[in-house]
Order: C-alpha cells, then structure tokens, then sequence
C-alpha cells in the first residue's frame, strides 16, 4: 500500500475506563500490522503527537457532559467516518446504570454539599447524538471483532451488527446452559459476537453487547419471575448495559 | 496548550498543560509564578465523572465485581480483587487458600501488566527524547517488540487465569467461576521461565537511561505482611510505622474537596503522602525477592529512595520480584494440581436460592496495592444483599497531593536554571512518573471523614 492512500486515524476517550483502548495496546503483533495500514495521528493515551486532521474518528466512552456533546459534535464534523468503539459509546454501557436515578441524587449521593459545581447530564451513546457509522460492541471489546471491523472499514464495506442471541454462540462452544445450572443468564436476549466469552469462563452473561432487536423480553421476564426475582432485580440486569432502552423495559416490567 | 518561550525568566513562569498525554484519563497541569512567587500549582483532573458510588446503591453485592471492574481498564483486575474482597468481608465468606493463591497470582500478573506498559510505552518516550512509542516502532525496533512480548506474557496471564486481563471473568466473591486449564497453565508458565532474559535486558536498559535529580522525602503508605512483600493483604503501615488494621484505615487517611479538580486530595497527619511501586519499595524492601534486590542495587536505588522519578524505576524491580514469585507459584500448580472443590463456585447464588436467603446488614472493607498503591473498597449491604453505600479510595487521589508538592518544590528549583519548555517538560515527566489513573480518580466516590 503506498503512504499516501493510508487512511488517518485518530483515537478519542469520553466518559470511560479507557479499556477500550488498552484492548488496542493488547492486539500485540496485530497491532503492528495494524499500524501498517493505517497512520495514527492522535492517541492521547499512548501519543503526545496530536493530529488534526483525520479520516477516521474511533471513539470510546459515553457522552455525559455539556462538553462532551461540543467535542463529539466537533469530531464527527471532521471525521469522514466515526466508529462508535465499545460498549460505552455504542449502548451507553454501564454509565448508563447513573441514568437509572434522578441526576440530583446521584450529585448528592457522590458530591454532597458540591453538587451544584459538577456539570453532568444523562449518559448517552455517541449515536444519541451524532451520527455513527461503524460499531465495535462489547465491554471490554472483543479483539476478532475489532480486527473485523478495522477489516470492513479498510475495505468500504459496512460492518452489520449479529442479530441472534449469544446462546446460539454458546450451543456452539457446548457450554452447559446457565439455566440447567440452576443459574440466570442474559444470553438469550443478547446480540451475539463475542463467542459467548463469559460463559465459557464459568460465568453468565451480563448483556454488554446490547440486546437483541427484538429480544424476548415477555419470555424472559416470565422465566425470572418464575424463579422469585423480583421485578426490580430483573429490571437491574436488563439495564446493566442498556439504558437507552430502559424505558421499554420501565414499561414492560410494569 | 500555551505558547512556550525559550528564553528563560527567573522571576515568572507560566505551565498550562491542557490533557496531559500518556496517562490514563484527562488531567492538566498548572502552574504560575508571578515575580518570584508562586501563585498557582495544581494538578486538575478534568475527567467526566462517572458515578460510580451511586451507581452501586440498589445493585446486588454479587454483582459489585462486574460493575467495579468498570471504573479501570488497566487496574481492572485490582479493583475486582478489592470488590471481592470487600465482598466477603461484607457477606462473612472466607475462601480457600487455592482460591488466594490464584488471586495473588492475578495480582502479580497486573502489575506485570501495568508496570511494563508504563515503562516503555508512557515513560520510556520522555528519557529517550520522543513524543510516543509510535517513532520508536522504528527505530528501535527489537526492544519495542520485546516490550510487546513481555505485555503479552501479563496479558496472556490474565486470559489464562480469569478469562481475560480487561474486566476479568472469572474471579468472584468466594472463588473462581472455572478452573484455569493446565495446557494454558504450561503455557504461560513457559512463557515466564522466557520472559526472564526480557527483564534482564529491561534493566539493562534503564540503567542507561537518566532520571532527572529531585529530593523530597514523604510519607509512604502501603500494605505490610510479616510473610510477604504484601500485594493481596497486610496492614497498612506509613514509613514502616502507624501500623493499622485495614478495617481502620479512616482513622488514617482523610480526603478534601478542592474546588479545581474532580478528585480529591487525601492526607495523613495533616500532610501529603504517596502511595505506589516506590512506597511499597521503601516499606518493604526486605521483603523483596533475591533477584529484584539485587535489580535494586544494579539500578542504584536504595530504600528509602526520595526521588519520585525514580517510581518507574521501583516498578522494574517489582516486576521482576512479581515474575519470580509467579513462576514459584505455577511450579506449585503445576506439580500438585488445583482441587476444584475447593476453588470454583457459582458467581451468583443458586436461582432456586434467591429471595429465600436473609443476609446480616453489614459494612465491609478491603484494600488491595494495585499497581499505583493502595486501593480500598467498602460496601454496606441490606439484608436482601443489595448495596445501600460504597465507597472507594483510589491510589491517584491520595497521590495528588503529594505530587502537587513535589511540584511546589521543584518549579522554584528549576526557575532561572531552565526554560519554560523544559520546565513543562519535566513537570510533565513527573506527572506521569506517579503513574496517574484519572479515570479511576474520577470514579468519584464521597467520602466524608470526620
């Protein structure tokens, strides 16, 4: 590939653990071919070299200040394609989770008599606000999956998002069923891509992909309620990641 | 960022660092002198708070893991240890010795982590004169893939161990959800045994590097343990003495509000301290395995050592103490096997179990030293074992305000000796030598201690 014809990229954090990023520094030889193919110029992270000027924009973290909403506004006018990099920036994650109480509380709670100085608003996605073009799920992402979406970019083509549930992933790895174990679990509600990671691992599945288009949300309430969670327990695991769809569930739960 | 002058003015001075570079989090740096006096010296952590602390109330103790994991991505396995922790303190749950075993070599594997990514990846940079890693792929090529490869040995170490290193999997309160496999195991274990020769020439190389020259004893605080150079558990100690119980630590430390920065600033006595790879080196030197004090003498630190610089440094010989002790513990895995009974157990309670079980409402605490120092967690739970108040005490907090004064005393040290570039230059050098960790700082948790 010539010099010239590499794309620029510029990596950007807002309201995160910056794991995202670190799961960058993780991809090990993949990254050096990565950096191959493309020219990082802004990785605050890891670079003081700050670049400008860019093509592709991958964003991690949520939006959740008046600033944030300014800054992101400004990346997407520049960015020719904005990728929306881990659960955070893709489903709100679990920054969401502040959303869940009035934001007066949640100061109160955390700054006590200096509430009034902390700027924050509801945690939002990154597409709550501008347009996205590309999303890598997944808290922390998974890096098949970012290779992936790196892959489709570097190519044109569009990256769509799986849509069936990680229990059909996990049939595949011949887990044992979370549920056979006397266990809940968010797999069948939620979007596949991961290999079914954290059941493989002897845990279950906490929802970080965001859940499915249509996910069964009837059936898996019955089934927990079934098993004497109460509603307000339910509501918490479908809302560990996925606050811009919390208000469905308010309704749904009711 | 402001423009620098190259001149240099012996009487003002003016810092403004806007997002300091290769740390973790945003924090900026300013500093004013104005004839002579310095009016202004603060270390502002700027990053979006994130609410961590209030988040928490109304979640499940059995959850608190999953969730705390999230503050850091590069302490992620720290903070799951101290939320596992203060999670059996919290519910009365002892586990196994296997089960400590395996958590201390987790730890191990983050600071192996940690300190390496930040030796050559956010300090290296600053003492070999460039601006990122990324010009060194270049032109120093063998030893950035060493760095690669030494980062992959931690990293594969937490895959191998908890599922992955970035919000690990498979460490929860009372044990391990699964077992790690043995041909994993005998991977990794072979991978340390290589990973040896890599530490050798680390050293080899940052003792040619130069530290700059700075002088300002503290208080250091951290874990101490008459068995061990203490990671997982201890009391804590501050210049070797004041021992206290962890359950105590709010007798020791406390935490105020400035108005500047989203964090706070911690003290004990009445002053500043730090927490950290050097603090734990200066408390617990004798502790230290044979071949990290014999890295300490090749690198000429000698307990107590005052130059906070010299933090990255401590951070080699702790890896290297941090790899000889992994290595001793996987022989003993690998010879004697691990007994699942006594190791793995479901992440949450039994399905059939919920609702049934009344918990005691109660408070627990723990503290771990992750790879920036001390870090604390506490949880107080209702009797359905759903959180009602957390807190957290991050090792960047407390050591901010140690490095705001070590930067009172090093800007009328360098004023008239140095230009305004150069003192930004090292300003910022010794920001990041403490290693900072805004977003977890930012966690934002209130404590109000008396």
């Amino acid at each position: 590939m010539k010099k010239q014809s590499k794309p620029k990229v510029a990596f950007f954090d807002f309201t995160d653990c910056e794991g995202c990023q670190l799961q960058i520094a993780n991809m090990g030889e993949a990254f050096l071919e990565l950096a191959e193919l493309i020219d990082i110029v802004s990785f605050r992270e890891i670079m003081s070299e700050e670049g400008q000027d860019y093509d592709i924009a991958v964003v991690e973290g949520s939006i959740s200040t008046d600033n944030d909403v300014m800054r992101i506004k400004k990346i997407r006018e520049k960015a020719k394609i904005l990728v929306a990099f881990g659960s955070c920036a893709a489903i709100a994650g679990v920054n969401g989770i502040k959303n869940r109480t009035p934001l007066d509380v949640a100061k109160t709670r955390v700054y006590g008599d200096k509430a009034d100085k902390i700027n924050t608003i509801k945690a939002m996605p990154l597409d709550q606000v501008v347009k996205v073009d590309y999303y890598i799920l997944n808290c922390p992402p998974y890096i098949p999956e970012i290779i992936a979406v790196f892959k489709a970019i570097l190519m044109g083509k569009p990256y769509p998002r799986p849509n069936y549930s990680v229990c059909v992933e996990c049939k595949m790895n011949e887990n044992v069923c979370r549920y056979e174990k006397d266990e809940e679990c968010m797999g069948p509600v939620t979007r596949a891509g991961c290999n079914s990671w954290c059941v493989n691992n002897g845990n279950r599945c906490y929802g970080c992909r965001g859940l499915l288009d249509n996910p069964a949300i009837e059936g898996a309430k019955d089934i927990l309620l079934k098993y004497g969670l109460k509603i307000e327990d339910i509501l918490n695991h479908f809302t560990l990641y996925n606050d811009p769809q919390g208000e469905k569930y308010d309704q749904a739960f009711k | 960022m402001t423009k620098h002058s190259n001149n240099i003015d012996s009487q003002n001075l003016k810092v403004d660092v806007h997002y300091l570079t290769r740390v973790e989090g945003h924090g900026n740096i300013v500093v004013d002198v104005k004839e002579s006096k310095l009016t202004k010296c603060e270390f502002q952590v700027i990053e979006s708070p994130r609410f961590f602390e209030s988040m928490l109330v109304g979640r499940s103790i059995w959850e608190a893991q999953h969730i705390t994991s999230r503050i850091c991505g590069i302490c992620a396995c720290g903070h799951s240890l101290a939320s596992v922790k203060a999670g059996e303190d919290t519910l009365g749950i002892k586990p196994s010795e296997e089960t400590v075993m395996l958590r201390k070599l987790l730890l191990y594997a983050e600071q192996l982590d940690s300190h390496i990514l930040h030796i050559y990846v956010l300090v290296a940079p600053d003492l070999l004169g460039v601006k990122s890693i990324m010009p060194l792929i270049k032109t120093h090529k063998p030893v950035i893939e060493m760095a690669l490869r030494m980062k992959r040995m931690s990293d594969y170490a937490g895959e191998v161990l908890a599922g992955r290193h970035i919000h690990p999997i498979s460490y929860v309160i009372g044990g391990l959800t699964q077992l790690p496999k043995k041909e994993n195991l005998e991977k990794l274990y072979k991978m340390m045994l290589d990973s040896r020769k890599d530490g050798e020439e680390t050293v080899k190389i940052i003792k040619t590097l130069k530290f700059p020259q700075f002088d300002r004893p503290t208080q250091y605080l951290s874990l101490k343990s008459e068995e061990e150079y203490a990671f997982y558990d201890g009391d804590l100690v501050v210049n070797g003495s004041q021992l206290t119980k962890i359950r105590d630590y709010r007798k020791l430390l406390s935490e105020t509000v400035v108005d500047y920065s989203k964090a706070k600033i911690a003290r004990i006595n009445g002053k500043t301290y730090a927490v950290g790879a050097l603090a734990r080196f200066n408390n617990n030197f004798d502790k230290l395995h044979k071949k990290a004090k014999d890295v300490a003498k090749e690198l000429g630190l000698k307990a107590p050592v005052h130059n906070p610089y010299l933090n990255t440094a401590a951070q080699l010989v702790e890896w290297v103490h941090c790899l000889e002790e992994s290595i001793t513990i996987m022989e003993k895995i690998l010879k004697d096997g691990l007994d699942e009974k006594k190791i793995v157990v479901s992440s949450w309670p039994k399905r059939s179990e919920i609702g049934k079980v009344k918990y005691k409402p109660n408070t627990g605490i723990s503290c771990v030293e992750v790879p920036r120092g001390s870090l604390f967690h506490e949880y107080t739970i209702n009797d359905t074992a759903h959180i009602t108040a957390a807190n957290c005490v991050i090792p960047t907090n407390q050591n901010m305000g140690n490095l705001e004064d070590d930067m009172r005393k090093i800007v009328p040290e360098l004023l008239g000796k140095k230009t305004q570039e150069e003192i930004t230059f090292d300003l910022e050098m010794l920001a990041r030598s403490y290693d900072p960790c805004i977003s977890c700082a930012t966690h934002l948790l209130d404590i109000k201690f008396e």
